[in-house]
């Protein structure tokens, strides 16, 4: 077992059973169910729009060359810079570079779980940069040192109490229990950033190839100005964010506001196409733009699991997800949670030290019927399920199946071992749960049922003839 | 400039690389959506099928009429302030009410046709975005006052852009944004409003195009609803 998998039980086992977790969850999903319906019934057809959304991206995806060539070379065309990267390290030199090469001090920074996969905050900072997080939820996380809770609510697992006792502790502020205040307490700290900001940082929702844009969406407004102040602006994307055209976004835009947060579109949907230009009021003066491998041509190869690259991060999987909503976010111990991370994160870092989270699902479905792009999440868990088993076979796994089909195929030694069970299972109760109970994984949270004293067989064998 | 010029060249073949790997791994191909890992072809949206893709969104009304109620029922929901006058006179008299009821001391606009006759109904001092600006200046005024490119029946939303907007500021840091708009710049949908938005820059755009849905929100604090989170607390649309 990876040291993984036995964090992600310890942590599991505990959060189950924290009552306050669980009801502070249940308060924001069913708020969050209530406002998704309504919206998805003000479509003409939810389906038909899924559907359209999965042929959309699938065929973005399965000509990914075609498109993001076209979007780098339109981007690049209007004195935009773009950089390639394979890895997270890379990726990582590349910004901390332009950041020192520009004298920065201090970087402000919009929503990108991106930057979050390959921890941009702690490089930036151990190279000597202040960062600030501005979206308010990722803000509230970064102060408490944590990583975000859900790729669109980061800090869903706090009350406003946590967060006034925060701001009272980091900010100096006066506590209060009102949601407004404590918005416009972290409105007043982040508007000095804003205009002190040497460099602006964004991840992007979508990157439109047809005009070489990328599409931020975001409610706040935190983004704009993210974009709009600092001299010079850094976009970091994965190479999975394209669509085809301009116009698949009066699709996409509705989608995913519609699934992630239960809105007809997000707060602002914003297309950037290059620095300022001449004819311009302001804007940065340089706008870089990297473009992150990081493993997905590998999950790309994976022609059975491609579809995973279609995901647009709404949530929607993790919100409808029995397994995230009993465990939460931060046991995942990954960037992204829920069914999708579960899918991908095994792709991403490493099958073996990952293939626990793909375990972990009751399968019940939820997430491939909730997706707005339609990927086929608990398919791909069973086919990680499968893969883990085949590339590594567990000695221990293979020899008891052995066992059982031999003697399941010889009704004598059948026999012989029903008898053996029934006659050895009172002695189980001495060990039940301990170190000793061969079967305590089981008996751990589950009773033991005791063999039955006749068997169907025996039963049917001695009534049939006394009929 | 010569370590710009490194991180240049040493990307340019990560370019190549990354190419390389996505054109081999696009050599299997992947199953259609929907068909749960079966090769089948995609049976309901052969081709492009976003053209098509109207009836099954949320719709914006047919009339002029209806796409108005539209836009209006948005806004409710959005908690947009939408105004709509009768003619030009009343929509500045409006304005000036606003002006009056908030105590607006400074606004912050840009030269175009219907925020110069904004500015000049309103008689306040202004900062003019058009040649720079001072940031804290425009930190401090008390509105935006901006012109837009089209409106969006739909989902209530309106299309600002860095070149048709005063910049990209101007509609997002002072704390009340105030559009200006005509009737006829009100298109039934998304898709009208992303077609009008190609035909208007004929390929060549503004650095950015926003569209803009209500007041700045957030729902970060248990998911209650919060307006002016970094934008602007109020939005108002004054139409005629």
């Amino acid at each position: 077992m990876s040291s993984h998998s036995q964090e992600f039980l310890d942590q599991a086992s505990v959060i189950t059973r924290d009552l306050r977790h669980r009801g502070l969850i249940q308060t924001a999903l069913k708020k969050y169910e209530v406002a998704r319906d309504k919206r998805k019934s003000a479509f003409g057809d939810w389906q038909s729009a899924r559907q359209a959304a999965a042929e959309t991206k699938w065929e973005a995806i399965n000509h990914l060359d075609k498109y993001l060539t076209e979007f780098a070379d339109k981007l690049e065309a209007r004195g935009t810079k773009v950089h390639w990267a394979s890895t997270g390290e890379q990726a990582r030199d590349i910004i901390v570079k332009l950041i020192a090469e520009k004298k920065a001090k201090c970087v402000i920074k919009s929503k990108a779980m991106t930057s979050e996969e390959i921890h941009l905050n702690d490089a930036m900072e151990k190279a000597g940069f202040e960062v600030v997080e501005s979206d308010l939820g990722e803000y509230i996380v970064q102060l408490r040192k944590e990583p975000p809770y859900h790729i669109v609510f980061p800090a869903m697992h706090l009350t406003r109490d946590e967060i006034s006792d925060l701001f009272q502790r980091e900010l100096g502020s006066a506590p209060t229990q009102e949601p407004e205040e404590l918005t416009m307490i972290a409105r007043r700290a982040l508007r000095k950033k804003y205009i002190e900001a040497d460099i602006g940082i964004t991840g992007a929702n979508f990157a439109v190839a047809e005009t070489g844009m990328i599409s931020l969406t975001e409610n706040e407004g935190n983004a704009r100005l993210t974009a709009a102040l600092p001299k010079t602006m850094i976009t970091l994307l994965g190479i999975e964010k394209v669509l085809p055209k301009m116009e698949d976004l009066a699709l996409f835009l509705p989608m995913l506001a519609t699934a992630g947060a239960g809105q007809a579109v997000t707060g602002y949907n914003t297309l950037y196409g290059g620095p300022k230009q001449a004819d311009e009021a302001d804007g940065p003066e340089e706008w870089h733009v990297v473009l992150l491998d990081n493993r997905r041509s590998l999950l790309l190869a994976d022609a059975e699991q491609r579809d995973a690259l279609h995901c647009i991060r709404c949530g929607a999987c993790l919100n409808v997800c029995p397994i995230f909503r009993n465990v939460g976010g931060h046991t995942y111990g990954t960037t992204y949670s829920g069914p999708i991370g579960s899918v991908i994160t095994p792709h991403l870092r490493g099958l073996q030290n990952w293939k626990h989270l793909s375990g972990s699902s009751s399968l019940c479905g939820a997430c491939t019927e909730t997706c707005p792009v339609k990927i086929d999440l608990h398919h791909h868990l069973l086919q990680n399920r499968r893969n883990a088993s085949q590339e590594e076979p567990s000695a221990l796994e293979q020899f008891a199946y052995k066992v059982f089909g031999f003697v399941a195929n010889r009704p004598g030694m059948w026999q012989v071992g029903k008898e053996l069970a029934r006659m050895f299972q009172p002695l189980h109760k001495f060990v039940l749960g301990s170190k000793l109970d061969p079967a305590r994984t089981w008996t751990a949270t589950r009773d033991v049922q005791p063999v039955a004293p006749e068997s169907f067989k025996e039963w049917w064998r001695k009534n049939k003839s006394g009929k | 400039m010569v370590a710009q010029k490194q991180i240049w060249e040493m990307s340019m073949t990560e370019r190549e690389k990354i190419l390389g790997r996505i054109r081999e791994a696009l050599t299997l191909t992947a199953p259609h959506p929907g068909t749960h890992g079966r090769h089948e072809p995609a049976q309901t949206f052969p081709g492009r099928p976003v053209q098509s893709a109207k009836p099954w969104l949320p719709d914006g009304g047919e009339t002029p009429e209806e796409q108005i109620a539209h836009f209006r029922a948005a806004s409710t929901d959005l908690k947009t302030d939408f105004r709509e006058a009768a003619d030009e006179a009343a929509a500045m008299a409006i304005l000036k009410e606003i002006a009056q009821a908030e105590g607006w001391k400074k606004i912050a606009t840009h030269r175009s046709e219907l925020t110069d006759k904004a500015a000049s109904a309103l008689g306040l001092p202004k900062l003019l975005t058009g040649g720079g600006y001072d940031k804290n200046e425009m930190e401090a005024c008390d509105a935006g006052i901006t012109e837009c490119d089209v409106l969006i029946a739909q989902t209530g939303s309106l299309i600002v852009t860095s070149r048709s907007s005063g910049g990209r500021a101007l509609s997002v840091l002072p704390p009340h944004h105030v559009v200006i708009a005509r009737r006829e710049q009100l298109v039934r949908d998304l898709t009208a409003g992303f077609a009008f938005i190609q035909r208007k820059y004929d390929g060549n755009y503004p650095s950015m195009i926003s569209l803009v849905t209500g007041p700045s929100r957030t729902g970060d604090i248990e998911r209650i609803l919060v307006l002016g989170a970094h934008g602007p607390k109020k939005l108002t649309v004054i139409l005629w």
